[in-house]
């Protein structure tokens, strides 16, 4: 059973909560393989998507996600809503409450948001990624994934490249996988992995080659471009040469490696296509994978007595 | 004290009736299979089908179903139930379903399992085999085939144990006291 109401990052949950989620989500796999991929569970309840950064492929999975619930859900976009006009955070959080909603799923490009509106309302708040700090159904969708390919998560060699920094995505994976018991590397130039994750006892490699060698799992993170020219790496191009990854570097890993991507892609700068597309590419199962994980985490949240 | 009500050879003769019935009363097993509600009724089910090949000397098809995503009780339970794996890996659409469940009570677990099945397809028929029917029903629902039927208070449990899960072979009853 989860304890908390609230799904506010990785870092909250114990190794049972994850695993219980993990073990839920399985069976919510099961119903998106049949002709009617809907069921009763939640029937009469309400999921608000509050979106206050743009992203469709998360805001579409939490809705569909729900939707398969069956709960009704309303999309509250920051352009169309009264956030424009200067309505507060909380003020907005507080009103899609007394609208009736269960559940509140958050994004918000300052981290903690999440946290706060969890103190602030009843309601159950779901972290679709905050700032940089955490987007906890990503890793839990990583986390299946893996499990799925490769049975287990314990004593694999699981390798994060690129932007750890300024990841979210990472950093839950990062506390996801290291609870999980398995063995980290971050790969990636210096600029872009924080000093403090050596001292969690992760291997940090600045480069590539040496980092690839013999790894089950390889995450490959999106490199944002906004980052370009402010220091981090001199260009894409050169991020590219240093640590794209391309199909003479993949043959160091094991043969049997699995490769993941959070989307959305930049094809040809941190992943090549004839990777993406070829045949130890897992990417369009986590897009799969991520709708049974969200619908697993609002059925548990669900039980949570308040 | 936990009453013994059937031992391991009571459940054994209890299925090998069963399975004699289900061929019996559907004049064969074509058309027919099986389908376990967890986590019980997924080894009761295992179990009559492999007594159903050794009469009939051919194969019959068994499933699992998980109802937690159809029950009525999800607002009130105390303990959210755990999710299980539904496999149902063949087509139901015209098939005639022996829906397996170990004890069969209010009937909201077999209301649950009817909309769960009901989702994956259409089945010709669905027909219900439970291995303890101990009365109170709360819903419109009756057993094709019974193993046993037990009379009991609604203050006493009766727990279907089964090797499957660790234990040995048994049904008990017991009584639970209201002080607690």
């Amino acid at each position: 059973m989860l304890t908390n109401k609230d799904l506010l990052g990785i870092k909250e949950l114990s190794v049972e909560e994850i695993n219980l989620i993990l073990d839920t989500s399985a069976g919510f796999k099961d119903v998106l393989g049949r002709d009617i991929k809907k069921v009763p569970t939640l029937r009469g309840k309400t999921t608000v998507n509050l979106f206050f950064e743009p992203s469709t492929r998360t805001r579409t999975s939490f809705e569909l996600a729900a939707k398969r619930l069956s709960t009704d859900v309303i999309n509250f976009s920051v352009p169309t809503s009264s956030v424009v006009k200067g309505e507060s955070l909380i003020d907005t959080a507080l009103t899609v409450q007394a609208l009736g909603a269960d559940f509140i799923i958050i994004r918000h490009s300052s981290s903690g948001v999440p946290h706060l509106l969890a103190k602030k309302l009843r309601v159950s708040v779901i972290n679709a990624g905050d700032g940089t700090n955490e987007h906890p159904t990503q890793a839990l969708l990583d986390a299946f994934t893996i499990r799925e390919k490769k049975g287990k998560i314990e004593g694999l060699e699981i390798a994060i490249v690129g932007d750890i920094a300024h990841s979210r995505v990472a950093k839950s994976n990062i506390y996801s996988l290291k609870k999980l018991g398995a063995r980290l590397r971050l790969i990636g130039p210096p600029t872009l992995i924080p000093k403090e994750m050596e001292v969690m006892g992760i291997d940090i490699f600045h480069n590539m080659e040496d980092g690839l060698r013999d790894v089950d799992v390889l995450m490959m993170l999106r490199i944002q471009m906004e980052r370009q020219g402010k220091g981090f790496f001199p260009s894409t191009e050169e991020y590219s040469r240093n640590w794209g990854l391309t199909l003479e570097r993949l043959s160091l890993a094991k043969d049997e490696v699995i490769v993941m991507h959070p989307g959305p892609m930049n094809r040809g700068i941190e992943i090549t296509s004839e990777i993406a597309d070829g045949p130890r590419s897992v990417i369009l199962e986590q897009v799969t994978n991520g709708l049974a994980v969200r619908m697993a985490v609002m059925y548990l949240l669900a039980g949570v007595k308040r | 004290m936990p009453k013994e009500l059937m031992n391991k050879k009571d459940i054994d003769r209890a299925l090998m009736r069963m399975s004699h019935e289900i061929i019996e009363k559907n004049k064969g097993i074509e058309k027919l299979c099986l389908v376990g509600i967890q986590r019980g009724g997924v080894h009761l089910a295992k179990r009559l089908a492999s007594k159903i090949q050794q009469i009939e000397k051919k194969e019959i098809s068994v499933g699992s179903l998980d109802i937690a995503f159809y029950r009525d009780d999800l607002n009130i339970r105390k303990v959210q139930p755990v999710v299980r794996r539904t496999e149902v890996l063949f087509e139901v659409t015209d098939l005639k379903i022996i829906l397996v469940d170990d004890v069969l009570f209010t009937g909201r677990s077999i209301r649950a399992a009817l909309d769960a099945l009901i989702d994956l397809g259409r089945p010709a028929s669905i027909q219900l085999a439970v291995l303890i029917d101990r009365g109170h029903r709360e819903l419109p629902i009756k057993a094709d085939y019974v193993g046993k039927n037990i009379p009991t208070a609604l203050s006493e449990t009766v727990e279907v144990q089964l090797v499957e899960e660790g234990l040995e072979d048994r049904v008990i009853l017991e009584k639970v006291s209201s002080e607690e």
